[in-house]
């Protein structure tokens, strides 16, 4: 039987690749990487849109949102992730994983992004800003 | 504002409201044992509404989630609001999981259905014990049917489902796939076979299979003495090919259960199920704090011990 005064809450991640590109590669590794680090992800895999990860976020009730982009639509899409989560009254930090031009990842953090993290992330900085920012 | 922080019976006031993320907020709460998730549980029984509850299992890659993620494209449009619980393997090593079963329903899933993906966390009694308590937080909050899709490896899986009104087992064409399934003890929990992915080879031998093995299991009288037969259906899930079929046949078990009686007595023996895991997950508990204090290098037998320790906690 579960103890939660021992044991910490898992950790639920969801994890999507928003926009219309068709690599998954990169959101397998890190699928991977959380679920070895002892936690739980809840993968959409491609093609998802802001409405189906706020949906399944909701009822996922995730600690965190993880998003893969690598057709630079970072600049528009990430701004209408965060919009549609507060829309929807939702407060689940959410984590961008792809090819960030440096300035861009300044302008992201800004926005309200949580963490960026490049395309070749070692597993354990992938685990931390997860943890860091379900933390914090 | 953040559903995280509100106590739990706010949180369950506003599940019967219909909000969504008050009933996710629960789900993890109950999932994580507990005070919390006992209490949750118990608040949900008393706003118990009467889903009809619908179990799918089969091997893994069967074609469960496409099958639900029809089925839950199909009832919307009949009115009905179905929430589905996804049962996945956590890994042993990490305690970590990957659910995927939303990447076969999300895309198709029709209006105001709910989807929640559960791990199995290693201890297999853990999710005897939150399975009933999430679908109880599905009916409370009026969702009707629920589905509970598990992998059909594994004895809580299996009973899992088999706890449900209406158990449906998914099994594929091919050779000695329906043998496969009898082995895992399948064919014994089934209401409804499905044999998808009908659009491959072999779909009419499996279906041979399946109706041999409910020959013989009439013949050795395991048949229910209702005189119900398990109606074996076809489906291409990925195209929604049968699938209505299959949820007139959930119907018609479900008629079968209320005209015969039946109903109340699954109901009976879901909660017998259900009581007899707490009592054995509490007692669980205890024996492990009596073990633990018990001086275990005494000069008795390992038997005689045992039965010590047993007596002192019975009569504690
Ligand atoms: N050809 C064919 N493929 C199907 C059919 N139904 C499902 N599949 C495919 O079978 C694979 C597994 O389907 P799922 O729905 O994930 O199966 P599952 O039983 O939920 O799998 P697990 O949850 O992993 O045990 C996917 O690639 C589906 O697209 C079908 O009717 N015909
Ligand atoms: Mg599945």
């Amino acid at each position: 039987m579960p103890d939660p005064s021992t044991s910490s809450p898992k950790i639920r991640v969801v994890l999507a690749k928003l926009g219309l590109d068709g690599h998954d590669r990169g959101i397998k590794v890190v699928a991977r990487i959380l679920r070895d680090a002892g936690m739980e992800v809840i993968y959409l895999g491609l093609r998802q849109t802001t409405a189906s990860i706020v949906a399944a976020a909701e009822q996922e009730d995730a600690d965190a949102i993880g998003l893969s982009m690598h057709n630079a639509g970072h600049l528009t899409l990430a701004p209408a992730m965060l919009a549609a989560l507060d829309e929807a009254e939702l407060d689940i930090p959410v984590i961008i994983g792809g090819i960030v031009p440096d300035d861009d990842v300044e302008v992201l953090l800004v926005t309200g992004v949580a963490a960026v993290l490049g395309p070749g992330a070692p597993a354990a900085d992938v685990v931390a800003a997860v943890r860091d920012v379900v933390v914090s | 504002m953040s559903v995280r922080n509100l106590p739990v019976e706010e949180l369950v006031a506003r599940a019967l409201e219909g909000n969504r993320r008050a009933v996710g907020r629960l789900l993890t709460l109950v999932e994580r044992g507990g005070t919390d998730a006992d209490e949750i549980a118990d608040l949900a029984h008393q706003q118990a509404r009467g889903a009809h509850i619908v179990g799918i299992t089969g091997a893994p890659g069967a074609g469960k989630s496409t099958l639900t993620g029809q089925l839950t494209r199909l009832l919307p449009e009949m009115g009905v609001a179905p929430a589905v619980l996804a049962v996945d393997p956590s890994s042993p090593l990490t305690g970590g999981a990957i659910l995927g079963d939303r990447i076969r329903m999300d895309n198709i899933a029709g209006e105001g259905t709910f989807i929640r993906s559960v791990a199995t966390r290693g201890h297999a009694g853990g999710l005897a014990l939150s399975v009933p308590g999430c679908v109880r937080v599905f009916d409370a909050a009026g969702f009707d049917p629920v589905i509970i899709e598990t992998v059909g490896v594994g004895q809580v899986e299996v009973d899992v489902v088999a706890a449900a009104d209406t158990t449906v087992v998914v099994v594929n064409p091919g050779w000695g796939d329906a043998v496969q399934a009898n082995k895992a003890g399948l064919l014994e929990v089934a209401d409804i076979f499905v044999i998808n992915k009908a659009d491959r080879p072999g779909a009419s031998d499996t279906r041979r299979d399946l109706e041999l093995m409910l020959d013989l299991s009439h013949v050795s009288g395991l048949e229910d003495d209702s005189g119900y037969r398990p109606p074996i259906l076809m489906t291409t899930a990925t195209d929604g090919e049968g699938v209505a079929a299959v949820w007139d046949s959930v119907l018609a078990h479900r008629e079968h259960l209320t005209s015969s009686g039946q109903l109340s007595t699954r109901q009976a023996a879901r909660l017998r199920y259900e009581i007899t895991n707490r009592v054995e997950a509490q007692l669980h508990v205890e024996a492990s704090a009596a073990i633990d204090r018990a001086d275990l290098s005494e000069a008795l037998s390992p038997i005689k011990l045992a039965a010590q320790i047993t007596d002192r906690l019975l009569r504690d």
